[in-house]
Protein backbone atom coordinates (compact mmCIF):
# COMPACT_ATOMS: atom_id res chain seq x y z
CA UNK A 1 0.00 0.00 0.00
CA UNK A 2 1.75 3.18 -0.70
CA UNK A 3 1.76 5.98 1.58
CA UNK A 4 -0.86 8.14 -0.27
CA UNK A 5 -3.45 5.42 -0.23
CA UNK A 6 -2.30 4.59 3.77
CA UNK A 7 -2.53 8.77 4.04
CA UNK A 8 -6.17 7.99 2.46
CA UNK A 9 -7.16 5.77 4.43
CA UNK A 10 -6.16 7.21 7.85
CA UNK A 11 -7.89 10.44 6.28
CA UNK A 12 -11.04 8.37 6.44
CA UNK A 13 -10.88 7.47 9.63
CA UNK A 14 -9.95 10.46 10.99
CA UNK A 15 -12.91 12.16 8.99
CA UNK A 16 -15.19 9.62 9.93
CA UNK A 17 -13.90 10.21 13.95
CA UNK A 18 -14.30 13.96 13.02
CA UNK A 19 -18.11 12.72 11.84
CA UNK A 20 -18.66 11.15 15.35
CA UNK A 21 -17.54 13.71 17.57
CA UNK A 22 -19.46 16.59 15.51
CA UNK A 23 -23.06 14.68 16.28
CA UNK A 24 -23.22 17.21 19.59
CA UNK A 25 -24.83 20.41 18.94
CA UNK A 26 -25.00 20.01 15.55
CA UNK A 27 -26.56 16.79 15.27
CA UNK A 28 -29.63 16.08 12.30
CA UNK A 29 -32.45 17.55 13.75
CA UNK A 30 -36.27 18.12 12.31
CA UNK A 31 -38.28 17.09 9.60
CA UNK A 32 -35.55 18.03 6.92
CA UNK A 33 -33.07 15.19 8.51
CA UNK A 34 -30.22 17.98 7.92
CA UNK A 35 -27.53 18.53 10.32
CA UNK A 36 -27.27 21.84 12.33
CA UNK A 37 -25.05 24.74 13.18
CA UNK A 38 -24.63 25.36 16.98
CA UNK A 39 -26.70 28.10 16.15
CA UNK A 40 -29.31 26.14 15.26
CA UNK A 41 -29.02 27.29 11.24
CA UNK A 42 -28.79 24.39 8.49
CA UNK A 43 -25.20 23.55 7.98
CA UNK A 44 -24.66 23.84 4.68
CA UNK A 45 -20.62 23.16 4.65
CA UNK A 46 -19.43 21.01 2.18
CA UNK A 47 -18.24 20.70 -1.58
CA UNK A 48 -21.75 20.02 -3.64
CA UNK A 49 -21.94 19.82 -7.59
CA UNK A 50 -24.84 20.08 -9.68
CA UNK A 51 -25.45 16.61 -11.89
CA UNK A 52 -27.09 18.45 -14.95
CA UNK A 53 -26.47 19.49 -18.37
CA UNK A 54 -27.62 22.86 -17.70
CA UNK A 55 -24.27 24.59 -18.62
CA UNK A 56 -24.72 23.20 -21.44
CA UNK A 57 -28.20 25.14 -22.43
CA UNK A 58 -30.54 25.80 -19.56
CA UNK A 59 -33.65 25.45 -21.79
CA UNK A 60 -34.14 21.21 -22.80
CA UNK A 61 -32.11 20.45 -25.51
CA UNK A 62 -31.49 16.91 -27.38
CA UNK A 63 -28.06 15.69 -27.90
CA UNK A 64 -25.59 17.05 -30.74
CA UNK A 65 -22.31 16.46 -31.77
CA UNK A 66 -19.20 18.66 -30.44
CA UNK A 67 -17.83 21.75 -32.00
CA UNK A 68 -14.69 19.97 -31.89
CA UNK A 69 -14.10 17.13 -35.04
CA UNK A 70 -11.04 15.88 -33.37
CA UNK A 71 -12.67 15.58 -29.98
CA UNK A 72 -15.24 13.48 -31.35
CA UNK A 73 -18.09 11.85 -28.84
CA UNK A 74 -15.41 12.91 -26.08
CA UNK A 75 -16.83 16.52 -26.05
CA UNK A 76 -20.01 16.23 -27.54
CA UNK A 77 -23.36 17.89 -26.13
CA UNK A 78 -25.00 15.19 -23.95
CA UNK A 79 -29.08 16.07 -23.70
CA UNK A 80 -30.67 17.61 -21.22
CA UNK A 81 -34.11 18.04 -19.55
CA UNK A 82 -33.54 21.66 -18.82
CA UNK A 83 -33.90 23.52 -15.47
CA UNK A 84 -35.91 26.15 -16.27
CA UNK A 85 -39.57 25.64 -14.80
CA UNK A 86 -41.96 26.09 -17.68
CA UNK A 87 -39.74 25.23 -20.13
CA UNK A 88 -39.03 27.98 -22.01
CA UNK A 89 -37.27 31.11 -21.24
CA UNK A 90 -39.49 34.15 -21.97
CA UNK A 91 -37.34 36.89 -23.77
CA UNK A 92 -38.02 39.26 -25.77
CA UNK A 93 -38.19 39.30 -28.98
CA UNK A 94 -35.23 40.85 -30.26
CA UNK A 95 -33.55 39.42 -26.98
CA UNK A 96 -34.17 35.72 -28.40
CA UNK A 97 -32.42 37.03 -31.80
CA UNK A 98 -29.23 38.03 -29.60
CA UNK A 99 -29.42 34.61 -27.96
CA UNK A 100 -29.56 32.73 -31.31
CA UNK A 101 -27.03 35.16 -32.66
CA UNK A 102 -24.86 34.22 -29.08
CA UNK A 103 -25.52 30.02 -29.94
CA UNK A 104 -24.30 30.24 -33.07
CA UNK A 105 -21.05 31.76 -31.93
CA UNK A 106 -20.98 30.48 -28.58
CA UNK A 107 -16.72 28.89 -28.65
CA UNK A 108 -15.96 32.61 -29.82
CA UNK A 109 -18.02 34.81 -27.61
CA UNK A 110 -18.86 32.61 -24.14
CA UNK A 111 -16.84 33.63 -21.61
CA UNK A 112 -16.21 30.48 -19.83
CA UNK A 113 -14.09 29.69 -22.78
CA UNK A 114 -11.88 32.83 -21.85
CA UNK A 115 -11.92 31.52 -18.17
CA UNK A 116 -13.57 34.62 -17.26
CA UNK A 117 -15.17 34.82 -14.01
CA UNK A 118 -18.71 32.49 -14.69
CA UNK A 119 -21.32 34.73 -13.30
CA UNK A 120 -24.09 33.62 -10.76
CA UNK A 121 -26.63 31.38 -11.51
CA UNK A 122 -23.91 29.58 -14.20
CA UNK A 123 -21.35 28.71 -11.40
CA UNK A 124 -23.62 26.98 -9.21
CA UNK A 125 -24.51 24.51 -12.58
CA UNK A 126 -20.74 24.43 -13.95
CA UNK A 127 -19.18 20.97 -14.21
CA UNK A 128 -17.21 21.73 -11.46
CA UNK A 129 -17.85 21.19 -7.61
CA UNK A 130 -17.49 24.00 -5.56
CA UNK A 131 -17.31 24.70 -1.35
CA UNK A 132 -19.50 26.52 0.87
CA UNK A 133 -17.73 27.94 4.11
CA UNK A 134 -20.35 28.46 6.61
CA UNK A 135 -19.91 29.59 10.34
CA UNK A 136 -22.01 31.17 12.56
CA UNK A 137 -24.06 34.24 12.38
CA UNK A 138 -22.69 37.13 12.20
CA UNK A 139 -20.23 35.82 9.87
CA UNK A 140 -20.63 36.30 6.43
CA UNK A 141 -20.30 33.50 4.20
CA UNK A 142 -17.88 32.29 1.45
CA UNK A 143 -18.91 29.99 -1.58
CA UNK A 144 -15.69 29.50 -3.54
CA UNK A 145 -15.67 27.53 -6.86
CA UNK A 146 -13.35 25.23 -8.76
CA UNK A 147 -13.65 26.57 -11.72
CA UNK A 148 -11.28 30.00 -11.76
CA UNK A 149 -11.20 30.30 -8.30
CA UNK A 150 -14.51 32.35 -8.57
CA UNK A 151 -15.68 33.27 -5.40
CA UNK A 152 -18.38 34.85 -3.22
CA UNK A 153 -18.73 36.79 -0.13
CA UNK A 154 -22.58 36.50 1.21
CA UNK A 155 -23.37 39.10 3.23
CA UNK A 156 -25.13 38.19 6.51
CA UNK A 157 -26.29 40.26 9.04
CA UNK A 158 -24.72 43.43 7.50
CA UNK A 159 -26.60 43.55 4.15
CA UNK A 160 -24.21 46.02 2.06
CA UNK A 161 -24.81 48.06 -1.27
CA UNK A 162 -22.32 47.07 -3.87
CA UNK A 163 -19.86 49.47 -4.27
CA UNK A 164 -19.61 49.11 -8.09
CA UNK A 165 -20.34 46.25 -10.54
CA UNK A 166 -18.46 43.25 -10.88
CA UNK A 167 -18.80 39.69 -12.66
CA UNK A 168 -19.72 37.50 -9.60
CA UNK A 169 -22.29 39.97 -8.20
CA UNK A 170 -22.98 41.30 -4.97
CA UNK A 171 -24.52 39.22 -2.78
CA UNK A 172 -26.45 39.61 0.37
CA UNK A 173 -27.88 36.99 2.53
CA UNK A 174 -30.25 35.95 4.97
CA UNK A 175 -32.01 33.16 6.67
CA UNK A 176 -35.89 32.32 5.63
CA UNK A 177 -36.35 29.59 8.20
CA UNK A 178 -34.31 26.76 7.22
CA UNK A 179 -33.79 28.15 3.45
CA UNK A 180 -30.30 30.38 3.04
CA UNK A 181 -32.34 33.14 0.96
CA UNK A 182 -29.39 35.13 -1.16
CA UNK A 183 -29.82 38.81 -2.84
CA UNK A 184 -27.82 39.05 -6.07
CA UNK A 185 -27.30 42.52 -7.78
CA UNK A 186 -24.89 44.59 -9.41
CA UNK A 187 -23.61 42.42 -12.36
CA UNK A 188 -21.72 43.01 -15.39
CA UNK A 189 -23.29 42.55 -18.91
CA UNK A 190 -20.71 39.87 -19.94
CA UNK A 191 -21.59 37.06 -17.81
CA UNK A 192 -23.88 33.88 -19.35
CA UNK A 193 -26.36 31.52 -18.04
CA UNK A 194 -24.81 28.77 -20.41
CA UNK A 195 -23.03 27.72 -23.89
CA UNK A 196 -25.88 27.67 -25.35
CA UNK A 197 -25.52 31.69 -25.77
CA UNK A 198 -28.61 32.43 -23.33
CA UNK A 199 -27.50 35.72 -21.67
CA UNK A 200 -28.45 38.74 -19.22
CA UNK A 201 -28.18 42.25 -19.47
CA UNK A 202 -26.26 44.66 -16.77
CA UNK A 203 -30.02 44.79 -14.68
CA UNK A 204 -29.64 41.22 -13.72
CA UNK A 205 -31.02 40.74 -10.27
CA UNK A 206 -30.57 36.85 -8.66
CA UNK A 207 -31.98 35.38 -6.03
CA UNK A 208 -31.26 32.45 -5.11
CA UNK A 209 -32.71 30.34 -2.61
CA UNK A 210 -30.65 27.30 -1.24
CA UNK A 211 -33.20 24.60 0.54
CA UNK A 212 -31.96 21.11 2.93
CA UNK A 213 -33.63 18.69 1.02
CA UNK A 214 -32.00 15.58 3.23
CA UNK A 215 -28.48 15.07 4.76
CA UNK A 216 -26.53 15.15 1.30
CA UNK A 217 -29.00 17.24 -1.18
CA UNK A 218 -29.96 20.92 -1.34
CA UNK A 219 -32.84 22.28 -3.27
CA UNK A 220 -31.28 25.15 -5.69
CA UNK A 221 -33.56 27.50 -6.78
CA UNK A 222 -32.61 30.77 -8.36
CA UNK A 223 -35.61 33.35 -9.86
CA UNK A 224 -33.91 35.68 -12.48
CA UNK A 225 -35.09 38.87 -13.28
CA UNK A 226 -34.23 41.24 -16.26
CA UNK A 227 -36.68 43.34 -17.41
CA UNK A 228 -34.11 44.53 -20.61
CA UNK A 229 -33.85 40.75 -21.34
CA UNK A 230 -37.19 39.23 -20.30
CA UNK A 231 -40.65 39.74 -20.39
CA UNK A 232 -41.34 38.51 -16.97
CA UNK A 233 -39.47 36.86 -13.81
CA UNK A 234 -38.48 33.20 -14.53
CA UNK A 235 -36.99 30.84 -12.45
CA UNK A 236 -34.76 27.62 -12.41
CA UNK A 237 -34.62 24.76 -10.25
CA UNK A 238 -32.17 21.85 -9.45
CA UNK A 239 -31.14 19.81 -6.88
CA UNK A 240 -27.19 20.10 -5.94
CA UNK A 241 -25.56 16.74 -4.22
CA UNK A 242 -22.73 17.05 -1.68
CA UNK A 243 -19.52 15.30 -2.58
CA UNK A 244 -19.68 12.69 0.18
CA UNK A 245 -16.02 11.45 -0.74
CA UNK A 246 -14.17 11.54 2.79
CA UNK A 247 -11.19 12.70 1.13
CA UNK A 248 -13.30 14.89 -1.42
CA UNK A 249 -11.34 18.80 -1.98
CA UNK A 250 -11.44 21.53 -4.58
CA UNK A 251 -8.60 20.94 -6.71
CA UNK A 252 -6.93 24.51 -8.48
CA UNK A 253 -8.66 24.88 -11.51
CA UNK A 254 -6.88 28.30 -12.20
CA UNK A 255 -7.72 28.04 -16.13
CA UNK A 256 -6.18 31.24 -17.41
CA UNK A 257 -3.16 29.26 -18.73
CA UNK A 258 -5.84 27.80 -20.35
CA UNK A 259 -7.09 30.35 -22.64
CA UNK A 260 -3.81 32.28 -23.49
CA UNK A 261 -2.40 30.75 -26.55
CA UNK A 262 -6.61 31.04 -27.54
CA UNK A 263 -6.35 34.98 -26.51
CA UNK A 264 -2.91 36.06 -27.16
CA UNK A 265 -1.24 33.62 -29.76
CA UNK A 266 -1.24 35.63 -32.50
CA UNK A 267 0.54 38.01 -30.38
CA UNK A 268 3.54 35.83 -29.85
CA UNK A 269 6.69 36.26 -32.01
CA UNK A 270 6.90 34.65 -35.06
CA UNK A 271 3.16 33.70 -35.12
CA UNK A 272 1.57 33.70 -38.35
CA UNK A 273 -0.78 36.71 -39.14
CA UNK B 1 26.60 30.01 26.84
CA UNK B 2 24.10 31.72 24.56
CA UNK B 3 22.25 28.96 24.35
CA UNK B 4 22.08 29.09 28.15
CA UNK B 5 20.62 32.19 28.16
CA UNK B 6 18.23 31.70 25.70
CA UNK B 7 16.99 28.54 27.73
CA UNK B 8 16.86 30.53 30.56
CA UNK B 9 15.03 33.31 28.84
CA UNK B 10 12.47 30.54 27.58
CA UNK B 11 12.09 29.52 31.23
CA UNK B 12 10.94 33.33 32.08
CA UNK B 13 8.87 33.66 29.00
CA UNK B 14 7.12 30.69 29.88
CA UNK B 15 6.37 31.64 33.75
CA UNK B 16 5.40 35.19 32.58
CA UNK B 17 3.17 33.64 30.11
CA UNK B 18 1.93 31.10 32.52
CA UNK B 19 1.29 33.76 34.97
CA UNK B 20 -1.40 34.89 32.81
CA UNK B 21 -0.24 38.85 32.53
CA UNK B 22 -1.58 40.33 29.96
CA UNK B 23 -2.49 37.48 27.92
CA UNK B 24 -4.62 37.75 25.27
CA UNK B 25 -6.98 34.69 25.06
CA UNK B 26 -8.57 34.69 21.39
CA UNK B 27 -12.18 34.86 20.93
CA UNK B 28 -13.77 31.62 19.97
CA UNK B 29 -16.11 29.90 17.36
CA UNK B 30 -18.88 28.39 18.32
CA UNK B 31 -17.28 24.98 18.14
CA UNK B 32 -14.49 26.02 20.14
CA UNK B 33 -11.54 27.02 17.89
CA UNK B 34 -9.75 30.00 18.19
CA UNK B 35 -11.52 32.80 16.01
CA UNK B 36 -9.58 34.72 13.30
CA UNK B 37 -12.64 35.98 11.08
CA UNK B 38 -12.93 39.12 9.58
CA UNK B 39 -11.33 41.22 7.38
CA UNK B 40 -7.99 41.82 7.83
CA UNK B 41 -4.86 43.80 6.10
CA UNK B 42 -0.93 43.61 6.14
CA UNK B 43 0.36 45.91 4.31
CA UNK B 44 3.69 47.71 5.55
CA UNK B 45 6.44 49.65 4.00
CA UNK B 46 9.21 47.73 6.07
CA UNK B 47 11.11 45.72 3.56
CA UNK B 48 11.55 42.34 3.88
CA UNK B 49 15.57 42.72 3.77
CA UNK B 50 17.42 44.74 6.01
CA UNK B 51 19.42 46.98 3.85
CA UNK B 52 22.80 46.05 4.07
CA UNK B 53 24.11 49.91 4.04
CA UNK B 54 22.92 53.11 5.59
CA UNK B 55 21.67 54.39 8.35
CA UNK B 56 19.34 51.21 9.25
CA UNK B 57 22.29 48.81 8.40
CA UNK B 58 22.77 46.39 11.57
CA UNK B 59 20.41 47.95 13.07
CA UNK B 60 16.85 45.27 14.17
CA UNK B 61 14.93 47.87 15.68
CA UNK B 62 13.74 51.22 15.12
CA UNK B 63 11.37 53.89 17.36
CA UNK B 64 8.20 54.80 15.99
CA UNK B 65 9.73 58.16 14.91
CA UNK B 66 12.00 56.41 12.61
CA UNK B 67 8.99 54.06 11.45
CA UNK B 68 7.06 57.05 10.28
CA UNK B 69 9.42 59.39 8.60
CA UNK B 70 10.45 56.32 6.82
CA UNK B 71 7.06 55.87 5.30
CA UNK B 72 6.86 58.87 4.51
CA UNK B 73 9.92 58.67 2.62
CA UNK B 74 8.38 55.76 0.97
CA UNK B 75 5.48 57.74 0.14
CA UNK B 76 7.28 60.73 -1.54
CA UNK B 77 9.54 58.30 -3.50
CA UNK B 78 6.61 56.98 -5.03
CA UNK B 79 5.31 60.49 -6.12
CA UNK B 80 9.04 61.53 -7.98
CA UNK B 81 8.47 61.81 -11.60
CA UNK B 82 10.28 58.53 -13.62
CA UNK B 83 13.64 59.37 -14.80
CA UNK B 84 14.36 60.61 -18.77
CA UNK B 85 12.42 57.57 -20.90
CA UNK B 86 11.11 55.46 -18.32
CA UNK B 87 6.84 55.96 -18.62
CA UNK B 88 7.09 55.93 -15.27
CA UNK B 89 4.34 53.72 -12.73
CA UNK B 90 1.29 54.49 -10.40
CA UNK B 91 2.05 57.32 -8.27
CA UNK B 92 1.61 57.19 -4.66
CA UNK B 93 -2.26 57.31 -4.65
CA UNK B 94 -2.54 54.39 -6.21
CA UNK B 95 -0.41 52.51 -3.95
CA UNK B 96 -0.91 51.11 -0.31
CA UNK B 97 2.34 51.26 1.09
CA UNK B 98 1.46 50.18 4.13
CA UNK B 99 2.42 51.26 8.26
CA UNK B 100 6.12 51.10 9.04
CA UNK B 101 6.83 48.88 11.24
CA UNK B 102 9.57 49.37 13.99
CA UNK B 103 11.86 47.00 12.65
CA UNK B 104 14.13 47.42 9.94
CA UNK B 105 13.10 43.80 8.25
CA UNK B 106 10.32 41.70 7.87
CA UNK B 107 12.44 38.67 8.28
CA UNK B 108 13.30 37.87 11.73
CA UNK B 109 15.53 35.29 11.54
CA UNK B 110 18.14 35.25 10.68
CA UNK B 111 18.66 38.09 13.17
CA UNK B 112 20.80 39.76 10.13
CA UNK B 113 17.53 40.01 8.95
CA UNK B 114 18.30 38.78 5.36
CA UNK B 115 17.42 35.86 2.70
CA UNK B 116 20.48 33.13 3.81
CA UNK B 117 22.76 32.37 1.07
CA UNK B 118 21.93 29.85 -2.15
CA UNK B 119 23.34 26.65 -1.46
CA UNK B 120 25.98 25.93 -4.97
CA UNK B 121 22.96 23.71 -6.37
CA UNK B 122 20.35 26.33 -6.01
CA UNK B 123 22.97 29.32 -7.42
CA UNK B 124 23.36 27.02 -10.30
CA UNK B 125 20.21 26.17 -10.74
CA UNK B 126 18.84 29.83 -10.72
CA UNK B 127 21.54 30.71 -13.11
CA UNK B 128 20.86 28.31 -15.52
CA UNK B 129 17.22 29.52 -15.23
CA UNK B 130 18.44 33.21 -15.75
CA UNK B 131 21.07 31.81 -18.88
CA UNK B 132 17.50 30.15 -20.58
CA UNK B 133 15.53 33.58 -19.75
CA UNK B 134 18.02 35.42 -21.41
CA UNK B 135 17.90 33.70 -25.08
CA UNK B 136 14.47 35.22 -24.98
CA UNK B 137 13.27 38.88 -25.65
CA UNK B 138 11.21 40.35 -22.80
CA UNK B 139 7.98 38.83 -23.99
CA UNK B 140 8.33 36.75 -26.90
CA UNK B 141 5.12 35.00 -26.20
CA UNK B 142 2.80 35.20 -22.98
CA UNK B 143 4.41 32.32 -21.10
CA UNK B 144 7.83 34.80 -21.15
CA UNK B 145 5.16 37.24 -18.91
CA UNK B 146 5.00 36.68 -14.90
CA UNK B 147 1.96 35.07 -13.07
CA UNK B 148 0.80 38.70 -11.96
CA UNK B 149 0.83 39.97 -15.53
CA UNK B 150 -0.82 37.23 -17.14
CA UNK B 151 -3.53 37.17 -14.09
CA UNK B 152 -2.82 34.01 -13.15
CA UNK B 153 -2.32 33.89 -9.69
CA UNK B 154 -0.67 36.22 -7.08
CA UNK B 155 0.27 33.16 -5.31
CA UNK B 156 0.28 32.22 -1.39
CA UNK B 157 1.08 36.03 -1.22
CA UNK B 158 2.48 36.25 2.60
CA UNK B 159 4.30 39.22 1.61
CA UNK B 160 1.09 41.56 -0.18
CA UNK B 161 1.02 43.38 -3.27
CA UNK B 162 1.45 47.40 -2.49
CA UNK B 163 -1.69 47.39 -2.96
CA UNK B 164 -5.37 45.80 -1.36
CA UNK B 165 -3.29 43.25 0.68
CA UNK B 166 -7.04 42.41 2.11
CA UNK B 167 -7.73 39.05 3.37
CA UNK B 168 -11.27 37.99 4.91
CA UNK B 169 -10.87 34.56 7.06
CA UNK B 170 -13.58 32.13 7.09
CA UNK B 171 -14.24 29.22 9.55
CA UNK B 172 -16.45 26.72 9.59
CA UNK B 173 -15.51 23.22 11.43
CA UNK B 174 -13.09 21.61 10.06
CA UNK B 175 -11.82 24.27 7.71
CA UNK B 176 -9.74 27.97 7.85
CA UNK B 177 -10.04 29.94 4.37
CA UNK B 178 -7.80 32.46 4.37
CA UNK B 179 -9.41 34.59 1.07
CA UNK B 180 -7.05 36.51 -0.42
CA UNK B 181 -8.47 40.03 -2.55
CA UNK B 182 -5.75 39.56 -4.99
CA UNK B 183 -6.62 37.83 -7.24
CA UNK B 184 -9.83 36.46 -5.58
CA UNK B 185 -7.93 33.40 -4.49
CA UNK B 186 -9.14 31.34 -1.46
CA UNK B 187 -6.47 29.21 0.51
CA UNK B 188 -8.95 26.45 1.60
CA UNK B 189 -7.12 24.94 4.74
CA UNK B 190 -8.49 21.44 6.26
CA UNK B 191 -8.05 21.01 10.11
CA UNK B 192 -6.80 17.79 9.62
CA UNK B 193 -4.33 15.52 9.27
CA UNK B 194 -5.57 13.87 6.12
CA UNK B 195 -3.52 13.05 2.98
CA UNK B 196 -2.20 16.20 0.90
CA UNK B 197 -1.34 15.14 -2.84
CA UNK B 198 0.80 12.82 -4.22
CA UNK B 199 4.23 14.41 -4.75
CA UNK B 200 4.20 14.86 -8.18
CA UNK B 201 0.64 17.02 -8.25
CA UNK B 202 1.63 20.39 -8.24
CA UNK B 203 -0.56 23.35 -7.68
CA UNK B 204 0.30 27.25 -7.92
CA UNK B 205 -0.83 27.29 -4.31
CA UNK B 206 0.05 24.63 -3.16
CA UNK B 207 -1.48 21.99 -1.16
CA UNK B 208 -2.19 23.16 2.71
CA UNK B 209 -3.23 21.25 6.33
CA UNK B 210 -3.89 22.83 9.33
CA UNK B 211 -3.73 22.51 13.03
CA UNK B 212 -4.49 24.63 15.97
CA UNK B 213 -1.27 25.05 18.36
CA UNK B 214 -3.15 26.54 21.32
CA UNK B 215 -4.39 29.56 19.87
CA UNK B 216 -2.09 29.63 16.84
CA UNK B 217 -3.58 28.13 13.08
CA UNK B 218 -0.08 26.42 11.77
CA UNK B 219 -0.75 26.13 8.45
CA UNK B 220 1.73 23.56 6.40
CA UNK B 221 2.21 23.72 2.46
CA UNK B 222 3.29 21.50 0.00
CA UNK B 223 2.81 20.67 -3.25
CA UNK B 224 4.20 24.10 -4.97
CA UNK B 225 3.91 24.51 -8.60
CA UNK B 226 7.50 25.22 -9.76
CA UNK B 227 6.53 28.31 -11.35
CA UNK B 228 5.14 29.58 -7.87
CA UNK B 229 8.39 29.81 -6.93
CA UNK B 230 9.05 32.59 -3.90
CA UNK B 231 13.18 34.27 -4.25
CA UNK B 232 14.21 31.11 -5.66
CA UNK B 233 12.24 28.53 -3.30
CA UNK B 234 11.88 24.69 -5.37
CA UNK B 235 8.71 22.73 -5.76
CA UNK B 236 10.21 21.14 -2.56
CA UNK B 237 9.57 24.22 -0.49
CA UNK B 238 7.73 23.68 3.07
CA UNK B 239 6.07 26.49 3.99
CA UNK B 240 4.92 27.03 7.54
CA UNK B 241 2.66 29.95 8.67
CA UNK B 242 1.91 30.37 11.82
CA UNK B 243 -1.61 32.62 12.81
CA UNK B 244 -1.78 33.94 16.08
CA UNK B 245 -4.36 36.55 17.76
CA UNK B 246 -2.77 38.72 19.94
CA UNK B 247 -5.09 41.36 20.67
CA UNK B 248 -8.68 41.78 19.26
CA UNK B 249 -7.12 44.11 16.60
CA UNK B 250 -3.96 42.39 15.91
CA UNK B 251 -2.86 38.66 13.94
CA UNK B 252 0.47 37.80 14.08
CA UNK B 253 1.34 36.03 11.24
CA UNK B 254 4.98 34.47 10.19
CA UNK B 255 6.10 32.42 7.71
CA UNK B 256 8.92 30.21 7.33
CA UNK B 257 10.53 28.91 4.26
CA UNK B 258 11.75 25.19 4.64
CA UNK B 259 13.87 24.60 1.64
CA UNK B 260 17.21 23.25 2.51
CA UNK B 261 17.86 22.57 -1.22
CA UNK B 262 17.67 26.05 -1.92
CA UNK B 263 19.03 27.87 1.40
CA UNK B 264 21.55 27.40 3.71
CA UNK B 265 19.44 28.13 6.51
CA UNK B 266 15.81 28.12 7.07
CA UNK B 267 14.10 31.75 7.59
CA UNK B 268 10.77 33.07 8.72
CA UNK B 269 8.82 36.31 8.26
CA UNK B 270 6.87 38.57 10.46
CA UNK B 271 4.21 40.33 8.96
CA UNK B 272 1.31 41.86 11.50
CA UNK B 273 -1.85 41.57 10.29
CA UNK B 274 -4.36 44.21 11.10
CA UNK B 275 -8.17 43.80 11.66
CA UNK B 276 -9.96 46.28 9.21
CA UNK B 277 -13.79 45.05 10.27
CA UNK B 278 -16.18 47.40 9.43
CA UNK B 279 -13.83 49.59 7.58
CA UNK B 280 -12.84 47.57 5.14
CA UNK B 281 -14.88 45.48 2.01
CA UNK B 282 -12.92 42.65 -0.01
CA UNK B 283 -14.28 43.48 -3.12
CA UNK B 284 -13.96 41.25 -6.14
CA UNK B 285 -10.47 41.85 -8.09
CA UNK B 286 -11.63 40.49 -11.68
CA UNK B 287 -7.65 40.68 -13.43
CA UNK B 288 -7.92 38.40 -16.17
CA UNK B 289 -11.38 39.61 -16.95
CA UNK B 290 -10.14 43.42 -17.83
CA UNK B 291 -6.51 42.91 -18.62
CA UNK B 292 -5.47 44.97 -21.54
CA UNK B 293 -1.89 45.15 -20.37
CA UNK B 294 -1.22 41.37 -21.97
CA UNK B 295 -2.23 42.53 -25.49
CA UNK B 296 -0.39 45.73 -25.24
CA UNK B 297 3.09 44.14 -24.00
CA UNK B 298 2.71 41.76 -27.07
CA UNK B 299 1.51 43.67 -29.47
CA UNK B 300 4.27 46.70 -27.85
CA UNK B 301 7.38 43.90 -28.33
CA UNK B 302 5.98 43.08 -32.04
CA UNK B 303 5.79 46.54 -33.35
CA UNK B 304 9.63 47.06 -31.40
CA UNK B 305 10.72 44.23 -33.88
CA UNK B 306 9.21 45.50 -37.04
CA UNK B 307 10.46 48.97 -36.48
CA UNK B 308 14.17 47.93 -35.53
CA UNK B 309 14.19 45.80 -39.03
Amino acid sequence: MSQWMKGLITGAILAAGVTLVATGPWSRAGATSFARMPDGKPNLNGIWAASNTANWNVETHAARQGPVTALGAAFSVPGGLGVVEGGELPYKPEARATRDANGKNWMANDPEVKCYLPGVPRATYMPYPFQIVQSTEPNDILITYEFASASRILHMSNPQEAPVDSWMGWSNGHWDGDTLVVDVTSFVDQTWFDRAGNYHSGALHVVERYRPAGPDVIQYEATIDDPNVFTRTWKMSMPLYRRTEKNARLMEYKCVEFAEELMYGHLNKGAKP
Amino acid sequence: MLASIAGIGGVLLLAWVASGADKYTAPRTAWGDPDLQGQWNSQTSTPLERPIAGALAGKDSISDEEAESLEVKHLNDGDKPPTEGDPGTYNSFWFDRGKGLNRTSLIIDPPDGRVPAYTPEAEQRLAAERAERAKRGPADSYADLPAWTRCITRGWNGIGSNYSSNTQIFQSPGYVVIYQELIHEPRIIPIDSSATLPADVKQWLGASRGRWEGDTLVVETRNFDPRSSYRGSSPDLVLTERYTRTAADTIDYRFTMHDPSVYVKDWTVGRPMRREAGKLTVFEYACHEGNVAMTGILAGARREEKEKK
